[in-house]
């Protein structure tokens, strides 16, 4: 982990110079000026106190007047240096944090799009979602404020310490060993107040599960009258986490003040030492050679070891921060390194007609025909129309390697054909759709599209070619209308209510609020099931594809409305290949062959007079005495 | 807002008051230290030793105090503050458990998760700061204003000048950056959201090929947020800066005025060792204006965070259980006279409209009716979920409002179409039905649901361990557990809202057959798609557009040239062709 972090720190330095290199060139100027001059400043009050003070009281005003102006201008200089340098590097810190933010998002989302379906499939979404939101902030924290802190108090830090040696090795001594006390402080209290912070996270988490987990289930625990139980049960995770947490910021609060107050101790401990060596002349020991402690001496030692111990704790609140960040950076660049989809395809996908002849001619219109464009080795191309044939040979495939879901499964959908899969859960229907349209690829055997084998068709051609309605309704905060042309982006107002009459929706939108410019917010949240499946029926619809998969596109829909819709789908897809995924038989009956999978085998296939015909499984879960799960 | 907040301290009132005591008395010694410290200075002529032992002395054991007020400070504080976070917590949460339907649906619930999770934890961070900081920060000010003025007044006056000019520099910056922030947050979590809507909608994206067009969006999005944000942040980086030239000049004057005095006053109208101290003390004086921006920044944004809190904690359930109400349900019986139904007063249609309906005990209906029909909106009255918005629901003869809320859920059992199963094993699933059940009663609930044959085939059976939300189980399989749940209460009446949907047909008709042979005194209330699960009820309602249109028997029905007639051919025509 260790080794990760450091690596990741190095990796976000590197990232942060390849954009803007020279404005942290100047930024890192900027900084190493502003803590010089506010670490210089307590020089020019001992010179002041020692050189001008001290003898003007004895010799009047004028005798040290030149030097006290020069003193006073040179310290004034210095100041105003360190404030222009001070709002330069904010100024360009501001925008370097915001810029690389931005960046780093566009980077990972554009990233994040390349993916495989098996990322997500495999990853909770919650996880990568909070790469954008936690990842991001943290990181946010590390550029813009601890790394500038730190670099500031580490130079701040070293400048006084020369000072100090400056001055007074004995001194210095003195305030080396209270800063060696304050970093075992910190350290010891840092880490078990880090540990108790883990516990508390965990707890928070542990709450927050049950919180959204009852939350949801809200509705139930009314039904049941469970609500008694419920606060019983909270109360016990509460109190938990009342005792993690409360452990774990007394720990926090206790090191701020602790090490506020071993400042003030250091600052005690150096007065008495400075007037004790004062009294006792002591010889004073510096870089200088060897001289005798004065006043301006010890006050300036004073002034600097308070800003010492403000700077220490300044520095002691970043600990925390550049672990979270470094943590942060981590997994974005984890997310950045996966590997995206491969695609070797070169087919491609393009709208044609025919010429008199009745030969292909590719056309940037929109007609109601399609080709596959194949580029050959020897530099000729052929366009092969686009029938909706669809072949599997032999195909095996498993999520995982040990585990086949699909075994030697061999199908054929002619042209124009609906095709129809019927089977448990876990039967592998989905799993057939997920590999016509390359979501995953598979491990034995091959599809062919019109003769085609699939892993040569580009994949953006392929799945253009394929219109897919999937069980889980995915729609995108916008309007109604947003939401539909999704299938088509080019798509007019017109188009997208014909596509949503044809699926049955243009009822019940025209019938919300503002109609089609209703604003969709949390994945429709705002519609049943079934209404938020006729919209993405519509959507697909709009697409016009030239295949089709429905994926128990109409499992929440009466079947009343079911039956309006698939008139209006049947109607659309007139000519076109269609596959349909469905639990309930009615959906299927009408189709041209239906598939009865069990257990990633083809068991039966036929029309549905001829499955009834055969006696089979088909006509067990027909009759109700098989069950479908 | 903050009296609602306040009730939410309670016992650790004590804690809360302590702090800022605590933090007084330090501040009172870290102040003080400074001055002590000029004595010292000022001793140090190197004539006696007596002088600097006993300041020596005098300073260590205020340094020591101060440590001891903050170490305790900073541990109560803490349990303060965490205190009234648990407590606020639990208020909130015993408040929503309280609550009715209409107001879950009111609130929404990933709102109520948001306020009991980020908003709770921005209000205990905003209260801790305020116990502490708050108190801190302005006590340092006046402290240390206080003791320039006996060191000098007329040092002290640069320091007085300067404090309303800092002042409204860094207050006027959090002035003019608030209201961008808060337009910025706004388009940061619609920005967050795309991201959101993308992951779980990736095979949408991928299936229309949408990747470039979500690109292009996106990065206009983040373009956006990174103009605002840079925007707001340039102006609040111009905090340091000014601090730094104004502790700059404030140093700079003391120090030039400040050598003046002492030189032309021969060191009788202020010493050296004053000099150092007014110094420290400037700084501390500029530093807490800044302390106080930053604590003013955060109660600001605490405060949305404490409004959607207190909605919750302020508010009046629509539905509450009548004092002394009715707690003996005597039968199963069931009337609806005149009913009409709205989900809230804006609603522009009733969802229910002259809902005339009267039900035996004992007796099973069956309910038809397409999507959005209202065939949920109507059961959901009788166990009082929803109040009615005109007309009577009555149980046994007597108006639903008029019993005592769990006495009537009891004996009502819902099994909601949107069911949820909860993390747990199966058993402990079962028995919110019914605390107590035995694992007899459990199995006998199972069997009549038709899942007994399904536990038992797991390899825990019984204690086979539920994943949240009942992903590790099918939908037929969820649909049979929360019947069993609802079995195991023994109800009066029980209602099914499309809960056999995903059950095959021949089990469908054994789970019927066995709740009309073991629970026959029940009134069963059977909402379903299937023409096939209602065939046997002895009426069948069939609604539309929150209407009863058809009402009777299934052969009264079959007969009758309506909807149940087109729904039951079209469902059975397969098997009369054969």
């Amino acid at each position: 982990m260790n080794q990760n972090k450091q690596h990741s720190f190095g990796r976000l330095v590197r990232y942060l110079f390849s954009h803007y290199k020279f404005q942290l060139i100047v930024t890192l100027i900027c900084i190493v000026i502003s803590s010089f001059s506010s670490s210089i400043a307590t020089i020019f009050i001992q010179r002041l106190i020692d050189e001008c003070i001290t003898p003007g009281v004895n010799q009047g005003f004028e005798a040290i007047a030149g030097k006290f102006t020069s003193i006073l201008l040179t310290m004034g200089f210095i100041y105003i240096c360190g404030t222009i340098a001070s709002i330069i590097y904010n100024q360009i810190m501001a925008i370097v944090t915001q810029g690389t933010l931005r960046n780093l998002r566009n980077d990972m989302f554009d990233k994040m799009q390349t993916l495989p379906v098996k990322y997500f499939d495999t990853h909770i979404h919650g996880d990568i979602m909070s790469t954008y939101t936690n990842d991001t902030d943290a990181i946010r924290q590390l550029i813009g404020q601890s790394l500038p802190t730190l670099f500031q108090s580490a130079l701040t830090i070293t400048v006084m310490f020369l000072t100090m040696l400056y001055y007074s090795i004995w001194l210095t001594l003195v305030v080396m060993i209270v800063i060696f006390l304050m970093l075992k402080i910190t350290k010891k209290l840092g880490s078990i107040t880090a540990a108790f912070m883990i516990q508390q996270q965990k707890s928070l988490a542990k709450e927050e599960g049950f919180i959204e987990e009852m939350m949801q289930g809200q509705k139930v625990v009314k039904v049941f009258c469970h609500e008694e139980e419920n606060k019983e049960a909270f109360k016990k995770l509460n109190e938990q986490l009342f005792n993690d947490g409360e452990k774990a910021n007394q720990n926090g609060n206790v090191l701020m003040t602790i090490l506020g107050n071993v400042g003030n101790l250091m600052y005690v401990l150096l007065a008495v030492i400075g007037g004790l060596m004062v009294y006792l002349k002591a010889p004073n020991i510096c870089l200088t050679g060897v001289s005798i402690v004065s006043i301006g001496i010890i006050v300036s030692f004073l002034g600097m070891s308070r800003q010492l111990s403000q700077t220490i704790g300044q520095a002691s609140m970043q600990v925390s921060m550049i672990a979270m960040g470094l943590a942060g950076a981590t997994r974005v660049f984890e997310l950045m390194d996966e590997q995206p989809e491969e695609d070797h395809g070169y087919v491609t996908l393009v709208n044609v007609k025919k010429d008199a002849e009745g030969n292909l001619i590719e056309t940037k219109e929109s007609t109601e025909m399609w080709a596959w464009k194949h580029p050959h080795q020897d530099g000729t191309v052929t366009l092969t129309e686009l029938t909706g044939d669809v072949r599997l040979e032999d195909v095996d495939f498993g999520y995982v390697p040990e585990k086949l879901v699909l075994n030697d499964v061999s199908l054929f959908a002619k042209p124009g054909q609906k095709i129809a899969f019927v089977g448990a859960t876990g039967a592998g229907k989905t799993t057939i759709t997920n590999l016509i349209n390359r979501f995953y690829d598979i491990s034995e055997g091959k599809i062919r599209y019109d003769g085609i084998n699939i892993s040569k068709i580009k994949k953006p051609a392929l799945r253009s070619s394929l219109g897919v309605v999937l069980q889980d309704v995915n729609l995108f905060t916008g309007s109604v209308m947003d939401n539909i042309r999704y299938g088509r982006l080019d798509a007019t107002d017109e188009e997208c209510i014909a596509a949503a009459k044809l699926a049955n929706a243009d009822d019940f939108i025209t019938r919300l609020p503002d109609g089609y410019e209703t604003i969709l917010t949390g994945n429709g949240s705002s519609l049943s099931q079934g209404q938020r499946q006729l919209i993405s029926i519509a959507r697909a619809a709009v697409a016009d594809p030239p295949a089709m998969i429905l994926d128990e596109a109409t499992s929440s829909i009466d079947t009343r409305t079911e039956a309006l819709v698939q008139a209006g789908m049947d109607n659309l897809m007139k000519g076109r290949t269609v596959f349909v995924i469905a639990h309930r038989l009615s959906t299927v009956k009408n189709s041209d062959a239906i598939m009865v999978l069990d257990h990633g085998k083809i068991m039966e296939r036929g029309s549905h007079e001829s499955l009834i015909e055969q006696k089979g499984t088909y006509y067990q879960l027909y009759t109700g005495a098989f069950e479908l799960e | 807002m903050i009296k609602t907040l306040m009730k939410s301290i309670r016992e650790y009132k004590r804690a809360s008051i302590l702090t800022p005591i605590y933090i007084t008395l330090e501040i009172i010694l870290e102040c003080l230290l400074p001055l002590v410290m000029a004595n010292l200075i000022d001793k140090m002529t190197g004539s006696s030793l007596t002088p600097i032992i006993r300041y020596g002395v005098i300073l260590i054991i205020m340094a020591m105090l101060s440590l001891f007020f903050g170490y305790m400070s900073g541990r109560i504080g803490a349990t303060a503050s965490c205190g009234f976070a648990k407590n606020l917590r639990q208020d909130v949460f015993y408040k929503i458990q309280g609550f009715s339907f209409a107001d879950i649906d009111k609130f929404s619930t990933s709102s109520l998760v948001t306020r009991m999770t980020t908003d709770v934890t921005n209000v205990q961070n905003a209260y801790q700061m305020i116990i502490r900081i708050a108190v801190r920060t302005p006590l340092m000010l006046i402290f240390s204003v206080i003791i320039s003025l006996t060191i000098s007044v007329k040092m002290s006056l640069i320091f007085l000048i300067m404090i309303p000019v800092v002042a409204a520099a860094l207050f006027s910056i959090v002035f003019i950056v608030f209201p961008i922030f808060k337009r910025i947050f706004e388009k940061y979590d619609a920005m967050n959201n795309s991201v959101q809507e993308n992951i779980q909608g990736i095979r949408v994206v991928k299936s229309f090929v949408r990747e470039d067009y979500e690109q292009e969006n996106f990065h206009k999005s983040a373009a956006d947020v990174c103009k605002e944000f840079t925007k707001a942040e340039r102006i609040i980086a111009l905090n340091n800066p000014i601090l730094m030239f104004c502790i700059s000049l404030a140093i700079f004057l003391v120090c030039f005025i400040g050598a003046k005095t002492i030189i032309n006053s021969g060191a009788t109208e202020l010493t050296t060792g004053q000099l150092s101290s007014l110094i420290n003390y400037g700084v501390q004086i500029l530093s807490s204006l800044m302390m106080l921006s930053m604590v003013f920044v955060i109660c600001s944004m605490a405060t949305e965070s404490a409004n959607r809190i207190c909605e919750v904690l302020n508010h009046e359930s629509t539905l509450t259980s009548p004092e002394n109400g009715v707690t003996e349900v005597k039968n199963g019986s069931i009337q609806f006279e005149n009913v009409s139904f709205k989900y809230s007063d804006k609603s522009k249609k009733p969802a229910l409209m002259n809902i005339n309906l009267d039900i035996k005990s004992g007796q099973t209906i069956g309910i038809l009716g397409g999507t959005g029909s209202s065939k949920t909106s109507l059961i959901q009255l009788i166990s009082r979920l929803y109040d009615v918005t005109e007309g009577k629901v009555s149980v046994s003869g007597i108006d639903v409002r008029n019993y005592d809320l769990e006495s009537l859920r009891d004996e009502v059992a819902v099994v909601l179409q949107k069911n949820v199963l909860f993390s747990g094993t199966i058993k402990e699933n079962l028995r919110w039905g019914k605390k107590d059940a035995s694992d007899e009663e459990l199995v006998r609930v199972c069997k009549l649901a038709q899942a007994d044959e399904f536990i038992e085939q797991f390899p825990e059976k019984y204690d086979t361990y539920i994943e949240q939300g009942g992903t590790n189980v099918s939908g037929g399989q969820k649909q049979r557990l929360c019947i069993a749940r609802a079995l195991l209460k023994k109800p009066k009446i029980l209602i099914l809202d499309d809960s056999t949907s995903a059950v095959d047909t021949k089990t469908d008709a054994m789970i019927r057959k066995a709740l009309r042979e073991e629970i026959p005194d029940t009134t069963k209330i059977i909402i379903a798609q299937r023409t096939s699960s209602l065939e046997d009820a002895d009426q069948i309602i069939v609604m539309d557009g929150g209407r009863i249109t058809e009402q009777g028997t299934h052969e009264e029905l079959l007969a009758y040239n309506g909807i149940y007639q087109e729904v039951y051919q079209s469902q059975t025509n397969g098997k009369k062709e054969d």
